[in-house]
């Protein structure tokens, strides 16, 4: 299959990105470079492309509670119009996906998805989904644009208004645009304030323009996947594929706080109510490496000159200049403090457990 | 469009080879202005020790980016006589002047005959062309 153009591609040769294959998508992973990029949403404003991302909509009488039964979080404790980051879950309690939940009503559920899952989650969805609802993957519907950094609410008041703009984290609300209809979400995944716009396809380049356009004097740009994947790493956010998969629980990935094992039911409830009361054998955690060694996916982590372990992502923060790692260990090593060793290609690196996120915000 | 030197031989790796202007038995090696701008920003290079005794096609080093690490390949053989210290603190002087400020070693050749399996320029430009369609 060849790879989908989004509506944005013309808008990202113009800006001269470097296209890359990605689940799929003719995906820009970077402008300026990485660097830059990334530098320009902490301390500014930046766009990204993230129109890969998969949607599906639930409606129907039972919608919510065929949602809550396919989810580790619990729909019921948010209102209408807020959003929630949970994991999906298979029987094993291993992680089929993680997304974000938008709780527009008890009849009406939006849910944003990895793009290298959309297909698997909405087949999980359908064969899981009981009660009276409807799953429709409009994954070709919408385009997304994320909208952070600091100067991302002076930005998104030009364009939307000042009462969006001072919208709290995890909101979503319906807002016009160009005619259209456009959702609102003040989520994200850099650890700054912003929001990401769902937007019809056909109104994809005039959002980017418009934000572009009112955000000149801000210093706004576009953003690559590649600043993406350093700007989440520096919050400690999980990458799927790269920390969870389908051979990780929510337990150990340090998702428990989006998993409700008191909730009756859940897809993979039991098997995480198993590993729980069984003890989790090991844990996702924050490695500080020292000795100048950048950690990658992959690269060992040892203890007592035993491997116990591996890197599942890792870079140079660009913020700090610390070299930085998530990587799974025993749970009896997972302590903060806790000095252990990173294989970086035959050479023994210093690390340490250290906090989430590697940035302080 | 990457910047390409007339005087410089180059590998397939898209590494340069400069030989020093006063000792003909010394080369300086670094890489090429498309290896930088497909490699992206540079976060930290790994050089070999002064006194190391290298093959040519030998790993000698690393050069690493936010999302990537790349291997350093010695076009030639030979002893490393000279570092790029500044590469230590300023690794990103790679991306900015990788035919300048941005070599990496010097390495004293044991086998001058090893020059004439690198291209000239106009073959590099060749090799470059072709890999951008590839």
């Amino acid at each position: 299959m060849s790879p989908v153009r989004t509506p944005l591609y013309d808008v990202h040769t113009r800006l001269g990105a470097r296209i890359v294959d990605f689940a799929g998508f003719e995906m820009p992973v970077q402008y300026a470079g990485i660097l830059a990029e990334h530098q320009r949403v902490r301390e500014q404003v930046g766009l990204f492309d993230v129109s890969h991302m998969g949607e599906v909509r639930v409606t129907g009488p039972e919608a919510l509670d065929v949602v809550n039964r396919l989810i580790t979080n619990d729909l019921h404790r948010i209102r209408d119009g807020r959003a929630l980051y949970t994991c999906l879950c298979a029987e094993d309690g291993t992680i089929v996906d993680d997304m974000i939940v938008y709780r527009m009503s008890p009849e009406e559920i939006f849910i944003c998805v990895n793009a290298s899952n959309r297909a698997t989650d909405f087949a999980h969805m359908q064969a899981h989904a009981e009660g009276d609802a409807t799953l429709v993957d409009e994954g070709e519907a919408w385009s997304q644009i994320a909208v952070q950094g600091p100067a991302a609410p002076e930005l998104l008041g030009r364009v939307f208004g000042p009462e969006l703009a001072a919208l709290k984290p995890f909101r979503l609300r319906e807002a016009p645009f160009d005619g259209a209809t456009v959702y609102y979400a003040t989520t994200g995944y850099t650890g700054e304030r912003g929001a990401e716009i769902y937007v019809p396809n056909d109104r994809a380049v005039a959002l980017w323009e418009a934000l572009e356009r009112e955000g000149a004097d801000l210093g706004v740009g576009p953003i690559g996947l590649g600043a993406r994947d350093t700007l989440r790493l520096e919050m400690g956010y999980c990458l799927y594929g790269n920390d969870i998969d389908r051979t990780t629980t929510p337990l150990e990935a340090g998702l428990g706080w989006v998993t409700r094992l008191d909730k009756p039911a859940f897809v993979g409830r039991e098997a995480l109510v198993a590993q729980q009361e069984a003890g989790v054998p090991r844990k996702l955690v924050g490695l500080e490496v020292g000795g100048k060694g950048i950690p990658r996916h992959g690269y060992p982590v040892l203890h007592d000159g035993a491997v116990v372990g591996a890197v599942t992502s890792g870079t140079r923060s660009p913020s700090t200049g610390r070299d930085i790692a998530l990587a799974y260990v025993p749970t009896a090593l997972s302590e903060v403090g806790t000095e252990l060793t990173v294989d970086v290609r035959g050479k023994a690196k210093p690390a340490r457990v250290v906090t989430f996120p590697f940035l302080a915000r | 469009m990457s910047e390409i030197k007339d005087d410089l031989r180059y590998t397939e790796d898209h590494e340069w080879v400069k030989i020093d202007d006063d000792d003909e038995s010394v080369a300086w090696i670094g890489v090429t202005d498309y290896a930088q701008s497909q490699l992206g920003d540079v976060v930290m290079v790994e050089v070999p020790s002064v006194g190391d005794d290298v093959g040519a096609g030998d790993a000698i080093g690393t050069i690493e980016s936010p999302k990537s690490v790349s291997d350093l390949f010695s076009p030639v053989t030979g002893e490393v006589v000279a570092v790029n210290e500044a590469l230590e603190d300023s690794p990103e002087l790679l991306n900015e002047a990788p035919y300048t400020d941005g070599w990496i070693v010097q390495i004293k050749m044991s086998d001058l005959g090893e020059l004439d399996g690198l291209m000239d320029a106009e073959a590099y430009a060749a090799h470059v062309e072709k890999a951008n369609e590839g």
